[in-house]
């Protein structure tokens, strides 16, 4: 069991049909497959104990991927926009490595290893003859090593077996499911999970990959255009400016009719955003994936007829979904348990819980799976009477005040339906007497001003007295990590900042 | 014993396959001979060559055997003489 028999499978089936496109040129399947071999012989004659790619997307990317499943080598991306004082403790826990580095990051050397700039990686490994390798096939071997963002420490390594990440694409993907001309935009970096699992699932597919190495609106909707996209994963703060790209430029979303199909990922969709996308793309089918790295991507789905009954009909619980992550993977069991572990009932909430063959749960050799094999997810959330999964934020970004727990999720919705805001985050602040109070940092809309007593009855009158804020901070924007994570951390600093 | 990720090659046809989940006593055949890591080419039973197709999965009726195809052949695959039939898996959006 290698993920990179997806590879083989889709060059024997299809091997001249275009698996990926970069830069404006294409690269077959039996391309990447037989690159993919040279790869993996050019690890296994190093001493390398870890494949490292520091760079943006690439051809780069499923070749070294696929080339260090087969050489049966841990495969790790690195945020190549991480400062060198980031980069160097990660790149000290992954020693041997064979480093591929981009343009960006070449000035790194280090004693003992392979290190090779991207374009000479790729014209080493996409010339020349076809070569016989032997494949690694233990299933429980280290397929994919990825760093965690680190937003509240120090980074942890999650491992994904080539188990795990093969049952995900077993068990969500069709293989040739796609039609000769369907391609894929893929504008998430490959270190981030989504990356991952992107390369892989359009590989099983037989979907071209269309890569946007560094997102931009404007760049995206053009690739959309010249390359006749079909279907895009995008993180909430890229579907937000893509949105915003069409507005301000009263762009005919016509102009972009070969897309069928977005899903969307990898942080909380304001309800509003989805809203305005269904407006704009009534043709195109959303689907909101939740998933973890730990859980090698996907596990719950909010499907596209699921977005379409809540678009269509005005019933409170319907509509509420559009802000639901949906009903778990058929591979995947569930559960939201309180704090004494005890699963709860519907609209209770409590931390989730997720099993099944894909589910990891492993950081450097570590597991944090219970004795039953379920995973705390450390996401805050609950079901409703249908099973849809809401997520309420992370586990630690609950407020604690008085001995009341507040998600912070609660606030936020609520204010991001209030036309004067355009973004919002509410988190907690050491307090003398109530342990901690809410702090809310506010982004007016352009054009718009709200005071701080307006925000503060208009959450009274919403919500209840204890969610009114203590402390309160106007932004010009919040600060999101480029794959569009809020920075909490970050936030909570400016309200220490403002007592000092 | 068939452990799972074990890739076998059918000794009648060009058929290819990897093992999910199987049993310690399974025998697999395709074309009515043993599937083998080997590639000799034998002659299958001619009411067992109805064909296997890459990217489906076979299964049993409990399904306590799990098959993926990883190369189409005209054999088909009998598990202890029960004849594998396809899983069917409910279509889900591309969610990556």
């Amino acid at each position: 069991m290698n993920i990179a028999l997806f590879l083989q499978m889709a060059a024997e089936a299809c091997p001249d049909r275009p698996a990926l496109t970069h830069d404006g040129k294409h690269y077959t399947y039996a391309q990447l497959f037989s690159a993919a071999k040279r790869a993996a012989l050019h690890f296994s004659a190093t001493n390398c104990k870890f494949v490292c790619l520091l760079d943006t997307s690439s051809p780069a990317t499923p070749i070294a991927l696929m080339g260090a499943a087969i050489a049966g080598i841990p495969y790790v991306p690195l945020n190549y926009r991480l400062s060198e004082e980031q980069i160097t403790p990660l790149l000290d826990r992954i020693n041997p490595a064979y480093l591929i580095s981009g343009p960006r990051n070449e000035t790194y050397d280090v004693d003992g290893w392979v290190v090779q700039n991207s374009a000479d990686f790729l014209s080493d490994v996409l010339n020349g003859q076809e070569v016989e390798v032997t494949w690694h096939e233990d299933p429980s071997a280290v397929a994919v090593q990825l760093f965690t963002s680190g937003t509240t420490g120090i980074p942890k390594a999650a491992l994904l077996r080539h188990e795990h990440l093969v049952s995900y694409i077993l068990g969500s993907v069709e293989f040739m499911g796609a039609l000769e001309d369907e391609a894929a935009l893929v504008s998430v970096p490959p270190y981030h999970i989504a990356g991952i699992s992107a390369a892989m699932s359009n590989i099983y597919a037989c979907r071209r990959v269309v890569q946007l190495p560094d997102f931009d609106a404007s760049a995206w909707l053009r690739l959309v255009a010249d390359e006749g996209v079909t279907s895009a994963f995008v993180v909430p703060t890229m579907l937000t400016r893509i949105i915003k790209e069409i507005d301000a430029g009263k762009l005919d979303p016509k102009a972009f009719s070969s897309l069928m199909s977005i899903a969307y990922g990898g942080g909380k969709m304001p309800v509003p955003v989805i809203e305005r996308a269904l407006t704009l793309f009534p043709g195109v089918n959303f689907t909101n994936a939740y998933g973890l790295t730990e859980t090698s991507s996907t596990i719950a789905l909010l499907d596209p007829d699921d977005h379409r009954a809540a678009i269509d009909h005005d019933d409170t619980a319907l509509r509420a979904r559009l802000g639901s992550v949906g009903k778990p993977l058929p591979s995947v069991e569930i559960e939201v348990r309180d704090e004494d572990g005890r699963q709860v009932g519907p609209f209770e909430s409590g931390e989730i819980y997720v099993r099944g063959p894909q589910v990891s749960g492993e950081y450097d050799g570590r597991s944090v799976l219970d004795a039953d094999g379920w995973f705390p997810t450390r996401d805050a959330g609950y079901v409703d009477n249908d099973g849809y999964l809401f997520l309420s934020g992370r586990a630690d970004d609950v407020i604690v005040r008085g001995g009341e727990n507040i998600s912070p999720g609660e606030i936020e919705d609520l204010l991001h339906q209030h036309p004067a805001i355009a973004d919002t985050a509410a988190v907690g602040i050491p307090s003398e007497e109530w342990g901690e109070v809410i702090a809310l940092t506010v982004v007016c809309a352009t054009g718009q001003t709200i005071t701080e007593d307006e925000l503060r009855s208009h959450i009274r009158e919403h919500l209840r007295s204890s969610r009114v804020p203590e402390a309160i901070h106007f932004a010009s924007e919040l600060p999101y990590n480029e794959t569009g994570k809020l920075l909490r951390r970050v936030v909570r600093e400016w309200f220490k900042a403002d007592e000092d | 014993m068939l452990k799972p990720g074990t890739r076998l090659k059918s000794a009648v046809c060009d058929a290819e396959f990897m093992i999910i989940k199987a049993g310690d006593s399974d025998t697999l055949t395709c074309g009515g001979v043993a599937l083998d890591e080997s590639s000799d080419r034998l002659e299958g039973e001619s009411d067992k060559m109805n064909g296997c197709l890459i990217g489906k999965r076979y299964i049993n009726a409990n399904e306590s055997i799990e098959v993926l195809c990883v190369k189409t052949g005209e054999g088909s695959l009998y598990c202890n003489d029960e004849e594998l039939m396809t899983k069917d898996t409910k279509k889900l959006p591309s969610s990556d």
